[in-house]
């Protein structure tokens, strides 16, 4: 992403060129060191897809046992019994989404939110000790976050939060049920929790990239704080931060320790919010050391290539949105 | 005939060398059941500073341990579950029983101290199978007329994973209740009926989340339950009293145990007869190989497992764990005079 629209930067292939030539005419041992420069590379960025394709393939091959058992059957089926060794990943993956999505809705508005208070308005000193907090929160290991949830949070969420809920939107069908503090919504505030500091920290460089003459050119023509926030600053910065919710979201699906600390361990889809649910994750870090029957080592592989399967997709996704996105907004930076 | 006699010296040093080999060149493995480990921890340490033995005991749990010594990468194996006589055979494997413990149910309700509320088997299976659902359940006020139970919503806590606890729990569970046994079954791990029910990983995880999760029920092991100064249970026995648990209570359950009849050490000790008998109580197991590749290291083991029984009481019910009685001790021992060969040798001690 080049910055100065009007300056072309000269391309890879200009400056490759130019080093060579010069180097030739000093030193010409070197361009055989180049050679193998460029092949210690190469080898070093092959290592990146031919790990893909080993984790790929060892996956597939380890499910084999259980796609042969359960086919199609094992995305939808919603039972998980190891005494009679059937086995369906529905709960899972809707116990994977369900999480996700309550942690993006409730971690994107407030991010960016947090992002522009410290870029547009805070003071210069506040804006720094709130954003080296935000990043610090990002430096604390998940195992701490779920030890939080279970121990702290939970109870909380039990006696104050989930009974308010009930109280008020109680007919809801999502807030019905006991109140007992560790489930599907417990899970997702936490993630929220979680990825609230990379979504935050990469939006907020984003903003601050927006170059200063466009924002104050809004502001002289009489734009107000909240005109150039919604028509300079974040239009300039979409791609950005479309950026960052992937990351967000590729980081909440897979998380692992934390959820399976709040999420209540149930192989079980409910439609409340309170119900304890799992997510492929938890299933996974939970079951895996004392799996010992081939089918269900296999099934638990076979959930394993599931995720696999939905984050590769999602990043496949970001990719695309991005680059339609780059080309139809010609604000990108 | 010199190389002949040469080689007859080479022989005999070799098995001076390996019957005389000091335990300190020796480092045992073990893999498996975590109920156990603290314990194993312990008596390593101790047995270490008495001969110099180095003992490492990975604690992965039970199913992790089986599979390891199938595999030889360990020198021992444990388990919380034991293995059928057949199962043994088929991987020419000997088990023996080396330490009991109980299982304890456990509740989080408010105005209710530990001991105070009597549940009977059948109770408990119900509320595991979430017929009853809650605290003011008319079959629970019938076994406690004197405790005022609010009319709150049961949550079933139970192990994520496939654990050695939850086969104790289940099988005594199955034993009790045809609708248990019909429904759900036994196993280191199962699907949980209770619409309310949640999982923690390890008796820890159990142990936090009846902890705070109000109106819970979970089950663990004892030490964890008196460690996290948790509310138990009394619980119905067979001769159909209340019990508490506590180690005596256990050590009755285990002094009932019929070893004698029991094939490969196989036998669950729920529900034992006897007025003072804990109703779930299990023992945890050790695998090792009939056929030992190494007589030095087969040597170690053994002495080593069996200064435990002699020696590791003590710290056995100091960290609440029910050692073996003596008879049983002397039965197993025989089992290894039997079974346990190196080279086709029984092995010395």
């Amino acid at each position: 992403m080049g910055v100065g629209d009007s300056d072309p930067a000269p391309t890879l292939r200009d400056q490759k060129n130019f080093g060579l030539r010069t180097m030739a005419k000093s030193t010409p041992a070197t361009s055989q060191g180049d050679y193998y420069f460029k092949w210690l590379t190469a080898a070093a960025a092959l290592i990146t897809p031919l790990i893909m394709a080993g984790i790929f393939l060892e996956l597939v091959g380890h499910s084999l046992p259980s796609i042969k058992e359960f086919g199609f059957g094992f995305l939808i089926s919603q039972n998980w019994n190891p005494v009679t060794e059937q086995f369906g990943a529905a709960s899972s993956i809707f116990g994977t989404v369900m999480s996700t999505l309550i942690a993006m809705v409730i971690a994107v508005p407030l991010s960016i939110a947090i992002a522009l208070f410290l870029v547009e308005l805070a003071q210069p000193g506040v804006s720094k000790v709130v954003g080296a907090m935000i990043e610090l929160l990002a430096a604390i290991p998940s195992i701490i976050y779920g030890m939080w949830g279970m121990f702290v949070f939970g109870p909380f969420m039990a006696r104050h939060v989930q009974p308010l809920l009930q109280d008020t939107l109680g007919f809801l069908p999502l807030f019905q049920g006991p109140p007992m503090g560790l489930g599907m919504l417990t899970a997702g505030i936490i993630l929220a929790f979680m990825i609230l500091p990379f979504i935050c920290a990469i939006t907020r460089d984003v903003f601050l990239l927006v170059p200063n003459v466009v924002k104050e050119s809004a502001h002289g023509m009489g734009a107000t704080t909240w005109e150039v926030t919604y028509k300079v600053t974040i239009p300039y910065g979409l791609v950005g931060i479309i950026g960052a919710l992937f990351l967000g979201l590729g980081r909440a699906l897979g998380e692992t320790m934390a959820v399976t600390f709040v999420i209540g361990n149930a192989h079980n889809i409910s439609a409340s919010l309170f119900a304890p649910g799992n997510s492929i994750a938890s299933t996974l870090a939970n079951e895996f050391t004392e799996a010992t029957d081939l089918l269900y080592v296999s099934s638990l592989i076979e959930l394993g290539l599931v995720l696999f399967i939905m984050t590769y997709l999602i990043q496949v996704l970001a990719q695309f949105m991005l680059r339609r996105m780059y080309k139809s907004w010609s604000v990108g930076l | 005939m010199k190389k002949v006699t040469w080689m007859a010296v080479a022989v005999v040093g070799l098995m001076v060398l390996a019957g005389s080999a000091p335990a300190a060149n020796v480092t045992l493995n073990g893999a498996g059941a975590s109920f156990p480990y603290p314990l194993y921890s312990q008596w390593a340490h101790k047995y270490n500073s008495l001969t110099g033995l180095k003992l490492n005991y990975q604690s992965i749990g039970s199913g992790g341990g089986i599979a390891q010594i199938k595999a030889k990468t360990v020198d021992f194996g444990a388990s919380d579950a034991p293995l059928k006589p057949k199962a043994l055979d088929e991987a020419g494997l000997v088990q023996f029983p080396m330490v009991m413990g109980g299982v304890v149910p456990v509740v989080n309700v408010a105005g209710v101290a530990p001991g105070q509320l009597k549940l009977s088997g059948a109770v408990l299976a119900d509320i595991f199978l979430g017929k009853i659902a809650k605290w003011d359940d008319p079959a629970l006020k019938a076994l406690n007329p004197k405790v005022k139970l609010p009319s709150q919503a049961i949550t079933v806590v139970h192990r994520t994973e496939g654990s050695g606890t939850t086969f104790i729990f289940t099988s005594y569970l199955a034993g009790i209740s045809p609708a248990w046994k019909e429904q759900v079954g036994a196993g280191k791990s199962v699907k949980w009926p209770a619409p309310n029910s949640i999982g923690g990983k390890g008796n820890e995880g159990v142990a936090g989340q009846v902890k705070v999760v109000s109106g819970a029920v979970g089950y663990v092991e004892y030490a964890y339950a008196l460690q996290n100064k948790m509310t138990y249970v009394s619980l119905k026995n067979q001769a159909g009293k209340f019990v508490q648990p506590k180690i005596e209570t256990f050590q009755a359950a285990a002094a009932n145990a019929d070893w004698k009849n029991a094939p490969g050490y196989y036998l669950m000790l729920n529900n034992q007869p006897g007025e003072a008998s804990w109703p779930i109580v299990g023992a945890t197991y050790i695998l090792m190989h009939k056929d030992q590749a190494d007589a030095a290291k087969a040597q170690a083991m053994l002495k080593f497992f069996d200064w435990c029984y002699k020696h590791g009481s003590e710290m056995a019910e100091k960290l609440h764990y029910v050692p073996m009685p003596k008879n049983v001790v002397k039965m197993v021992e025989a089992t290894w005079a039997k079974e346990v060969k190196a080279g086709g040798k029984p092995v010395k001690y």
